[in-house]
Formats: C-alpha cells, sequence, structure tokens
C-alpha cells in the first residue's frame, strides 16, 4: 500500500513537471519548489553525517565522552589539533555574511583557490595533456587502410584544430585552410556531442514514460 | 502552396511534444526490439570483466543523481547482476549525495536477489566530500578516508575489507558518471595509480569520455541507453534499456523528419520571396 502510495506521489510529481510543456503553472511550481527543497533538505544531512559528524565532530566526542569539557583539552593529541584549521577556514567562509567581517572569508576561498588549482594542474597535465598527446602520435600506415584512415583523420584534426586556435598571425594562406579545417572538425564535434545530448534527454523521457506505463498505470489494476 | 511552406517551418512546439510522446508510448509497449550489434568499447568492458578473477574486488562509483536515472540505473542493476555472478566482490560509494541512496537500493536489491552477504560480497561505503581529496588518499589508504562504512561500521570489521588498503587491491574501477566525476578519475586514480576504469555515463557526457578510451586510458566505455542496451544483450538479459532503444530510434526518425521539413519550409520560402 504504502509502495502504491509512493508510485502516486511520484506521478503527480512527473505529470506536474511535463505541464509546463504547455506552460508554466502552478502545479509545475510546487513541484519545482519541492524538488528543490528536498533537494537541499538532501544535499545537509549527507554533509552531516557524512562529513561533519563523523569526521569534524567524531574525534572531539571520543575525547569529551572520556574527560569532560574541561579535561578534554590536556587530552587532545594531532588528530583534533590539525582539525581547528579546518575549522577556522570554515567559520571564515560563513563570516561573508556578516558585512563587517566577510574579508575574512578570502582566507578560505583562497585556500580552496590554491589547493583546487594545484590539483587541476598536475591533474591535466598527467591525466589528459601528455596521455592525449601520446595518443595523438600515431602511425600513418598500420597495414590495415581503415586504422591509417582512422589515424589520419585523428592527426590532421588535432593539427587542424590547433591551427585554427593560433592566434598569433592572420588567418591566411596555409594557415586560412588548416584553420578552416580546424573549424569543421570543431564544428563536427558540436554535432555530435548535440546528437548525444538529444539522445539523452530523450532517454530520459523514455524512463518517464516507462514509469508512467507500467509502474503508475498498472497499480489501476492491483 | 506559401501557406502549408510556412506551416511547416513553423510547426507548433505542442504538436512536437505530442508527436514525440506518441513516439515513445507505441514502442514501449509493443516491446519489440531492434537487433544490434554491441559497440567494441561496451564489449571490451564486458570482456574485462568476465576475466577477472574470482574473489577480485570491484569499486564501483555512483556519480549521477535522480536525473540521469534511466540512463544508468538499468545498467548498475545488469552490471551488479554480472559482477555477483561472477563471484566478484563489489565496493560501492559516490561522489553524488543524491544519488547514493539509488546506488544503495540497485545494490541491496541485486545482492538480495544473488544470495550475497553483506560485509563478505559487497560494501557500502557512502560518500565523502572532496572529489579528488578523496581519489588521491584512496590511493594510499582507504582508511584515511573511509574508516568506517555508511552505518558507521570500521572497514575492518568486514571481512572483505580487511585485505584492502588502496587501487592495489582494487581490479576495477567502474564509474557511473552523469558530470565530470569520470574525468578525475582517470586524472587522478588511473594517471597516478594505474587503477583500470570503466566509465559508464549518460549520453551527454559520452563524447568527452571517448578521448580516454581511444587514449587507452579507460579498459571500456558504455555510453547512454545505447551503450546499456548493448550490455544487456551481452550478458544476455534484455531489460527496460533493450526495448527503450525502439523508443529512441523511432524518436530519431522523427526528429530528422522535423529538421528535413522545417529545412524544406524554410528554402522554399526563400525561393518563392
Amino acid at each position: 500500500m504504502v509502495e502504491v502510495i509512493f508510485i502516486w506521489i511520484a506521478a503527480g510529481l512527473t505529470l506536474a513537471i511535463f505541464s509546463f510543456l504547455y506552460k508554466d503553472n502552478p502545479f509545475y511550481k510546487v513541484a519545482e519548489h519541492i524538488y528543490v527543497g528536498s533537494a537541499a533538505a538532501f544535499w545537509f544531512l549527507y554533509l552531516w553525517f557524512f562529513d561533519v559528524e563523523p569526521k569534524i565532530l567524531g574525534p572531539f566526542k571520543e575525547v569529551f565522552h572520556k574527560y569532560g569539557f574541561s579535561g578534554m583539552w590536556a587530552h587532545f593529541g594531532a588528530e583534533q589539533w590539525i582539525l581547528f584549521i579546518p575549522i577556522f577556514l570554515s567559520i571564515c567562509m560563513l563570516l561573508r555574511f556578516i558585512p563587517p567581517t566577510a574579508w575574512l572569508s578570502r582566507w578560505a576561498i583562497a585556500f580552496t583557490v590554491g589547493m583546487a588549482a594545484g590539483l587541476g594542474v598536475t591533474g591535466a597535465l598527467q591525466g589528459y595533456i601528455i596521455p592525449q598527446t601520446q595518443a595523438t602520435l600515431l602511425p600513418l600506415w598500420t597495414g590495415n587502410p581503415l586504422t591509417s584512415f582512422n589515424n589520419l583523420i585523428i592527426v590532421i584534426a588535432t593539427l587542424a584544430t590547433l591551427f585554427y586556435f593560433f592566434f598569433s598571425k592572420e588567418h591566411k594562406g596555409v594557415l586560412g585552410v588548416f584553420s578552416r579545417i580546424g573549424i569543421t572538425f570543431i564544428m563536427i564535434a558540436f554535432g555530435a556531442s548535440f546528437g548525444y545530448t538529444v539522445m539523452a534527454r530523450v532517454s530520459l523521457l523514455i524512463g518517464r514514460i516507462h514509469f508512467l506505463l507500467f509502474e503508475w498505470l498498472s497499480s489501476f489494476f492491483h | 502552396m506559401r501557406e502549408f511552406f510556412e506551416r511547416i517551418s513553423k510547426i507548433d512546439r505542442r504538436i512536437i511534444y505530442l508527436i514525440v510522446l506518441v513516439g515513445v508510448t507505441i514502442p514501449l509497449l509493443t516491446r519489440k526490439g531492434f537487433e544490434f550489434k554491441p559497440l567494441p568499447e561496451v564489449k571490451n568492458a564486458y570482456n574485462f570483466i568476465e576475466n577477472l578473477p574470482e574473489g577480485s574486488n570491484v569499486l564501483i562509483s555512483i556519480d549521477y543523481d535522480a536525473a540521469s536515472m534511466p540512463e544508468l540505473q538499468p545498467l548498475l542493476e545488469v552490471m551488479l547482476r554480472h559482477l555477483f555472478r561472477n563471484n566478484l566482490k563489489v565496493i560501492m560509494m559516490g561522489h553524488w549525495p543524491l544519488g547514493l541512496p539509488l546506488g544503495q537500493i540497485a545494490l541491496e536489491k541485486i545482492a538480495k536477489e544473488m544470495d550475497k552477504k553483506y560485509g563478505y560480497d559487497y560494501v557500502f561505503l557512502g560518500y565523502r566530500p572532496g572529489i579528488a581529496a578523496v581519489m588521491l588518499n584512496m590511493g594510499k589508504e582507504i582508511r584515511m578516508v573511509f574508516d568506517v562504512d555508511y552505518k558507521g561500521v570500521p572497514l575492518d570489521s568486514l571481512p572483505m575489507m580487511r585485505e584492502v588498503h588502496n587501487y592495489d587491491d582494487i581490479a576495477l574501477l567502474i564509474g557511473f558518471e552523469a558530470g565530470s566525476v569520470g574525468d578525475f578519475w582517470v586524472q587522478f586514480a588511473q594517471a597516478r595509480f594505474g587503477q583500470k576504469i570503466i566509465l559508464t555515463s549518460t549520453a551527454v557526457v559520452t563524447p568527452d569520455l571517448y578521448p580516454y578510451y581511444q587514449a587507452g586510458q579507460i579498459v571500456g566505455l558504455i555510453g547512454g541507453l545505447r551503450g546499456a542496451a548493448d550490455y544487456e544483450i551481452l550478458v544476455k538479459r534484455k531489460g527496460f534499456a533493450y526495448t527503450g532503444m525502439t523508443a529512441q530510434t523511432v524518436i530519431h526518425v522523427i526528429i530528422i523528419a522535423l529538421i528535413l521539413l522545417g529545412n524544406i519550409g524554410y528554402f522554399a520560402l526563400r525561393r518563392m520571396r
């Protein structure tokens, strides 16, 4: 019975969202707000129970239960002291909401930007640029005409696309020809990407229609 | 004549929606499927799993949420059945908190169906924030990130996790991707630690992941509903993805026809002017 109720709620919300295809209406708005609200609550719960509670509060709780508030400070180890750094940065981030102290949030932002940039640069070099460059250094004749043709396309497309983004010289003559080939390959890539996007959106529609037909409508007969 | 061309070049979007609705509904009701050959990248993924020795650990990362459920959830269930059928051990975690319950639902459903035991055949670790930091620390020691499972049980209390410390103890990582987490897995787990990876993704993300497959950075790629349908064919268990592909094909034909109609109308009107 409970399952049937949930199926009806899900079907109602699905139809409410689909109603936007006709025009904006209160049913759509209600469904949209329910989604945003429940997603935000879900995020909060997950961050609390999988992060704040076990990673920040957990190590303090243990010492607090053993020695009490006044005694715990003397028994803090490296595990507890190091947590004051993220706690301090978190407080700095929250101070953004208080205008006179908002500037302190820059410290926390600077830390995150620095860390993300460091990880991003090394990750991109090691995991993307170098392996992808290696993968482009392909033999133009492999003995198999189809593979050779594939390799030729990869090499020409990569070089031509790079030429298109070379702005130090006007795109005329040989450079102009190459950059035009480059933009053609970029357009083909956009087309492929768009085709896949259409496929993805249709898949979502198929999923919802499948749910309405085989779960919601079939619940009428149970 | 002019009126006709004007009409076909400006069809009301609501009529298009109705045509699409009918185009999806009829194939789903008839439940007929087309015959097609699985793509090589999907076959590679399947063969890699087939060749894993029994008892190997497979890490599954849930990096999608309800919005991508129709594309990835059926595939997750089929892959879990395949993994359990081959007596492989499953460790599930994720970087998208909103999607983790979907992973957990599928894991518990299939484990029950295949008579697998929690802690012995599969574990669910849950979520930790900080995508790159999580991946890098897991390369050193999983306990640095997940010292307990989602219920708070210490990892060492779970028999199958006692010998699992880092990527060296994980034979394969399967990422279910609806965003950019797949790139992070390749950049941090594969490039730095040599982790074998299969990426499964929504169709939107798939074109961005093909370069990794072409470069040999991932061992297999299963993209969108088509990839899921291919996998269903390979494991000989045709389901939602396979029948969904008929609807998908019908819609593609409708879209192509509408694009052609719009263009015919546009060019005919231009010539008349």
